[in-house]
């Protein structure tokens, strides 16, 4: 399968990257590891005019700790993530989900910006950075804003960045100690959840279970009052809007989220 | 057309390439290096896997401009020039790790990557490390052996040599 042609930019730079953006605007589409964007352009669902390629600026890349936050550059490898001792330390969770996603050629190229930007409600790194409740730097042509991992998914495959906007970094809360659980669901060894359910403290995010990642609010509502981890995961179905294919119906994934969701919070991961 | 400048198999080439043209035609077609396979063409299989600066990479979805300065080896590069296989080759011979060989390349490159990260890898390793490669014959038995006796080959190789070093 061949992409539609078009025409192929290199940024030098981030503010290159935002100029080019403003140039040629809904036509383009940025290339990171392409590993979302490019199966969807071999099957003709997305043809871009222009990719703009910034893979290789290099202050969009990295991992550092400012404050009491990580903050991973867009471009940062899935195999990056999962590989860095700080990560594993600060937000041990994100290293876990990063190694969940595909396989190891996947991790090898994907970054944790385009997984973000490409918004899937059934992928891995949309569902733990809901959990972990970060914040996504946003760069624009009026400069940077940043927003928070509950304001950023706006549908499936759809989040607030604008054609003229570059998401440039990552940022999530330190908490090495923070008590943390991830279960997921697949039937091979390298697909998208069926269902996916991730626990950060007393944050509870799932994948698959509507149009975005969501907040398993009623849950988390359960944990804060007192309830027990059974009784608040019975819960996690609740304001969910779970889509159903030859994978599982509804009821299915409503009763995996309660079942994922408990062990989540009982810190199991799998 | 872009004009892109890079190493495969440690020979320089430059070709003039439609920016749409995928490594993986960029490979077969237009270098004629045919070891590398397009299975499902849709980053499942691993059939089509090359290392790009030595990490393995599914070459149906990376562009040939994205690896422009950079290093990609194909399982043709593998072979010393008097026709040695690696280790890892190797290992596949002696333990039977192929059938009908159309995984076998993108097989190897995944192995010769997974050393290269894990040079000392559990049984569990080895098969979760291989998981972005299908089998459809082997029932993957034989090619986790393989990747089993490759590391022990190297890294047996590695001490003996650090020995004489010593």
């Amino acid at each position: 399968m061949i992409p539609a042609s078009f025409d192929y930019e290199v940024a030098e730079s981030a503010a290159h990257a935002l100029s080019l953006l403003a140039e040629h605007g809904e036509d383009a589409k940025l290339l990171a590891g392409g590993h979302s964007l490019l199966p969807m352009m071999k099957v003709r669902l997305a043809q871009p005019a222009v990719l703009i390629d910034i893979a290789r600026i290099t202050e969009l890349s990295g991992i550092r700790i400012e404050g009491d936050e990580v903050v991973i550059g867009a471009t940062t490898r899935h195999a990056e993530v999962v590989g860095s001792d700080l990560i594993k330390a600060e937000a041990p969770i994100l290293a876990y989900a990063a190694a969940q996603v595909g396989d190891p050629q996947i991790r090898h190229r994907g970054t944790i910006g385009g997984s973000l930007a490409h918004a899937d409600p059934s992928a891995d790194l949309p569902m733990a950075f809901l959990a972990l409740g970060g914040s996504v730097e946003i760069t624009g042509p009026s400069g940077v804003r940043v927003v928070a991992a509950d304001d950023f998914f706006v549908g499936p495959f759809e989040s607030v960045l604008s054609p003229e906007e570059l998401l440039s970094a990552v940022r999530v809360p330190r908490g090495g100690s923070v008590p943390w659980g991830y279960q997921k669901f697949v039937r091979r060894a390298n697909d998208w959840a069926i269902v996916g359910a991730a626990a950060y403290g007393g944050r509870v995010a799932l994948a698959s279970m509507g149009g975005t990642p969501l907040r398993a609010l009623a849950t988390e509502q359960a944990l804060a009052s007192g309830a027990s981890v059974a009784e608040a995961a019975l819960l996690a179905a609740e304001g969910t809007s779970p889509g159903y294919d030859f994978h599982a119906d509804v009821d299915f994934r409503e009763h995996l989220a309660r079942v994922l969701v408990k062990r989540a919070l009982e810190g199991k991961t799998g | 057309m872009t004009e892109i400048k890079l190493t495969v198999n440690g020979v320089a080439r430059s070709d003039e390439v439609e920016p749409r043209l995928l490594l993986i035609h960029y490979l077969r077609e237009t270098l004629g290096l045919r070891a590398a396979n397009i299975g499902c063409d849709t980053t499942s299989c691993g059939a089509c896997t090359v290392l790009l600066d030595g990490e393995s990479v599914k070459s149906c979805t990376v562009l040939a401009v994205q690896a422009n300065n950079r290093a990609v080896t194909t399982t043709e590069g593998l072979v010393a020039p008097d026709g040695t296989m690696s280790v890892v080759q190797q290992a596949f011979r002696e333990n039977h790790g192929l059938q009908c060989g159309f995984c076998t390349p993108g097989m190897v490159m995944a192995a010769t990557s997974l050393l290269a990260e894990n040079p000392h890898p559990t049984e569990q390793e080895v098969r979760e490390g291989l998981e972005g490669n299908f089998c459809r014959c082997t029932g993957y038995h034989n090619i986790v052996q393989s990747v089993l006796a490759a590391a022990d080959k190297l890294s047996g190789s590695a001490s003996s040599s650090a020995e004489v070093t010593a």
